[in-house]
């Protein structure tokens, strides 16, 4: 099968077109070794079928980026039948810069002209004819959005994919055609393909390039010592691209009619854009669309009408159905918690349903499969409404270009922790769910961006994590009689806030250390998001999702299920047995380890349930407080002490286990801190392998079990013996200087 | 009269002479189409006052203070 590629410039509408071209059949992957999307499908309507491969949007084939690497690489070994080189219409100048590149290799080349109809509703004019004629390859005028001419384009691909085509430079006529010409020479000798493509990033000296062809290089430094240019010296790199758009420009006039001749008047994007990134009103106006995100997405009381008595307060929907609360319960609920509802109830019928079916089967079967398997499954499941609601509105507004935006209003808060602005989305994502939040990173320009995030995204306490804090708090303040449930909830995110702060700093000065990314980047006009593009993206993420779930993190349910209800002589325990189970005799043997957190060996008897608790909080961060309430009636009969009801939020569980243990204030927030910050659930970190770089997944691992410890230790020791604040201040001095004295020795060597 | 980018104030225009730097970031600058000859327009400030919004060949570009120091232009001459 012939292959196409398609090129361009980002929010050239290249997805939409792909999309449109391949429709069901395109397939998304990921390009080897980093996390670029990639994307290929088929395209039936011609005679023959044709595979189209979406390269990732570029501006240049320079070597600086990972999208440009990849488009080059792909475009230069794998030689594609024809190129397919889409051009934003309403910006010809910056994307037939591209197009002059692309031009420069031996491949056929057919020019999309996009977005045309666009320019013709403005009143201006594009001839595309003319543009044939100084491109040398066939330009035609589409529409992707409204799939005008696609066929056309197609058909003329494929003509032009059936002879070879000779490339061809706008350098022709410039000053360098020697050096071009004698380089392309001696590739031509060498054998190399595309010859006159080498020649010309030789000549710029492209990085790249010179470290494959070291050999050719003196042609360029000699010709350099007896050329003088009076604009650009010998700066080939910059005479080489002011020639490209010299070329643009002159052979442009007569292709292009404008007939809005005045360049800074305001367009409707401009409008939108002047309130949207006010100097005053930017910054509120983003966190209030943010506030509005998460309440669509997580509220059950949509903008509090029902606390205020608007709406009626003691009102349930569909009230004793299976379906009870689905859209009202006391208040309005919002899109995001309709859908949990709808999913939480159906899967409630279905755990019901099989767990009668198969009461049948002998108590191991049916505890490994409906209690250990599918509850573990549907726990997962049940995250799905809320992620991809969130996940479909952070997407809706990066697809409008505010998330750019975004960016723009606050990189310079953001650079002070070496992350751009664009970092902040997927962090405050974090406070929902870390999984879309992780899946956000793709949009971060450099990959040490995206390390940096996805390891710190935990930090941002998520939905899951709440009902922890909620109940610890809780039984705080029952059981030690002090503060207040909010006030320590509040305080618990701060800390999470301040540990992805100084996690980022700390990566900054030593794992990660590295020049500044450039923050040079287009602001792309404001435009209406195309819904079937979102839900494709939409349903490709689900996919991945669900694929997910039924492969590692099913594994991982089993294998905890599995530990937690067998000895080990492999019998099988009831729920509250545990304490015989595998799984309590690890955590009898990790306890020492956890002394210095406060939920270590200084606890009694059962303190190994705060350690079994974290790792069951593994599958799904609520079953943390769920251990709790499992034991709570075997503690205390053990304790012969009698508790009456068991809330629902888990508060008189804590309060039997701060009985049971003796474990200390410092002690419970330590395990607060430890839970918040260690590694996520599995969901989250089944996300962080995929959309780590390759051979980051394990220190990321470290890292969480690294950051949990120190952090945790450090607020109980402080909090137990309020003078250790000393030896950790010392100790962090110390480490500062000793690291800085690395980096100062790194620096001198890189230098000599 | 030359003036750096990093200098200009919102709704002043000039035309590139010199973009300087290094390698990484000129690149990426000539390739956004800051080259020289061309025409760029400060339309606008992030409400820190860094980065910047620029116009540049028909369409807008951000850029921070550091990367817009390079770039030298020629102001008020029309």
């Amino acid at each position: 099968m012939k292959r196409f590629a398609l090129v361009g410039n980002p929010n050239s509408g290249k997805t939409t077109l792909f999309n449109t071209l391949t429709g069901s059949t395109a397939r998304v992957g990921n390009w080897p070794g980093v996390t670029v999307d990639k994307k290929d499908g088929v395209y039936k309507k011609l005679e023959e079928k044709i595979i189209v491969v979406d390269l990732p949007g570029i501006y240049s084939l320079s070597p600086y980026t990972s999208e440009e690497v990849i488009s080059r690489n792909y475009i230069l070994d794998e030689k594609p039948d024809c190129i397919i080189n889409i051009v934003d219409a309403t910006n010809l100048e910056r994307n037939l810069y591209l197009s002059t590149q692309l031009l420069e290799i031996d491949i056929p080349v057919v020019v999309a002209l996009n977005m045309i109809d666009v320019v013709n509703k403005y009143g201006d004019k594009i001839n595309a004819e003319v543009l044939n004629k100084i491109l040398k390859v066939p330009v035609i005028a589409i529409s992707a959005l409204k799939q005008e001419n696609i066929e056309v384009l197609m058909q003329e691909a494929l003509i032009v994919s059936r002879e070879p085509r000779k490339a061809f430079t706008v350098l022709e006529k410039s000053t360098i055609t020697h050096l071009i010409k004698d380089v392309a020479t001696a590739f031509k000798g060498l054998e190399v393909d595309n010859p006159l493509f080498h020649a010309i990033k030789l000549a710029e000296e492209d990085e790249l390039e010179v470290a494959n062809h070291p050999k050719l290089l003196p042609i360029v430094t000699e010709f350099k010592n007896t050329f003088e240019n009076e604009d650009f010296g010998t700066d080939f790199e910059a005479l080489v691209a002011d020639a490209r758009y010299k070329y643009i420009n002159k052979h442009l006039s007569p292709a292009l009619v404008r007939k809005n001749l005045l360049n800074h008047e305001l367009s409707t994007s401009d409008k939108i854009d002047k309130v949207l990134t006010h100097k005053w009103f930017g910054i509120p106006l983003f966190l209030l669309i943010l506030f509005l995100m998460f309440v669509l997405v997580f509220s059950e009381d949509l903008f509090l009408l029902g606390a205020f008595g608007i709406v009626d307060e003691n009102f349930v929907s569909f009230a004793g159905t299976p379906f009870e609360g689905l859209f009202y319960n006391g208040g309005i609920n919002s899109p995001g918690v309709i859908l949990f509802n709808f999913v939480d109830s159906l899967s409630t019928l279905l755990y019901n349903w099989l767990d009668v079916a198969l009461s049948g089967l002998p108590e191991v079967a049916h505890g490994l499969l409906i209690e250990g398997g599918l509850a573990g499954l549907l726990a997962v499941l049940s995250f799905i409404p809320q992620i991809l609601t969130l996940f479909f509105l952070f997407s809706f507004l990066e697809d409008t270009g505010y998330m750019a935006r975004v960016a723009f209003i606050l990189d310079r808060a953001f650079r002070k922790f070496g992350v751009s602005g664009r970092a902040i989305l997927p962090m405050v994502m974090g406070f929902g769910c870390s999984v879309p939040a992780t899946i956000n990173t793709r949009t971060l320009a450099t990959e040490n961006e995206k390390i940096k995030t996805i390891r710190v995204i935990p930090f941002f306490s998520c939905g899951a994590k709440l009902p922890i804090l909620t109940a610890i708090a809780g039984g705080l303040v029952a059981h030690f009689g002090i503060g207040n449930v909010d006030v320590i909830t509040f305080s618990m995110y701060l800390i999470g806030m301040l540990t992805a702060i100084v996690a980022i700093i700390a990566m900054n000065h030593t794992v990660m250390r590295g020049p500044v990314p450039p923050f040079i980047m287009e602001l792309p006009t404001y435009h209406i998001p195309q819904l079937k593009s979102l839900l494709v993206h939409l349903w490709e993420k689900l996919k991945h999702f669900v694929i997910k779930a039924f492969t590692i993190i099913l594994a991982s349910t089993f294998v905890i299920y599995f530990i937690s209800h067998f000895s080990w002589t492999f019998s099988f325990l009831a729920d509250a047995d545990m304490g015989d189970s595998i799984l309590a005799s690890i955590g009898k043997i990790l306890l020492p380890i956890f002394t210095p957190l406060g939920f270590g060996s200084q606890l009694s008897t059962w303190g190994w349930v705060f350690v079994v608790a974290a790792i069951t909080g593994l599958i799904a961060k609520e079953n943390v407080i769920a251990t709790f309430g499992t034991l709570a009636i075997t503690i205390a009969s053990a304790l012969s002490i009698t508790v009456g009801d068991l809330d629902e939020q888990g508060i008189t569980a804590v309060g039997l286990m701060i009985q049971a243990t003796n474990i200390t204030i410092p002690g419970l927030i330590g395990f607060i801190v430890f839970n918040m910050t260690t590694i996520p659930c599995f969901a989250a970190v089944a996300t962080a392998k995929a959309e780590l770089p390759k051979g980051k997944f394990l220190t990321t691992i470290l890292f969480w079990l690294g950051t949990s410890y120190i952090v945790s230790s450090l607020i109980y020791l402080v909090g137990t013996y309020w003078w250790t604040i000393f030896i950790f201040a010392g100790v962090t001095i110390g480490i500062i200087f000793l690291i800085r004295d690395i980096n100062i020795r790194k620096d001198r060597r890189k230098l000599a | 009269m030359q003036k750096k980018l990093s200098e200009f104030i919102i709704g002043e225009e000039g035309i590139v002479i010199k973009v300087e730097g290094e390698k990484h970031i000129r690149r990426r600058l000539f390739d956004m189409g800051i080259t020289p000859g061309a025409n760029i327009f400060l339309r606008k400030k992030a409400p820190m006052g860094d980065p910047i919004e620029i116009n540049v060949r028909n369409y807008e570009l951000t850029l921070r203070l550091v990367e817009a120091d390079n770039i030298t232009l020629e102001v008020g001459k029309k």
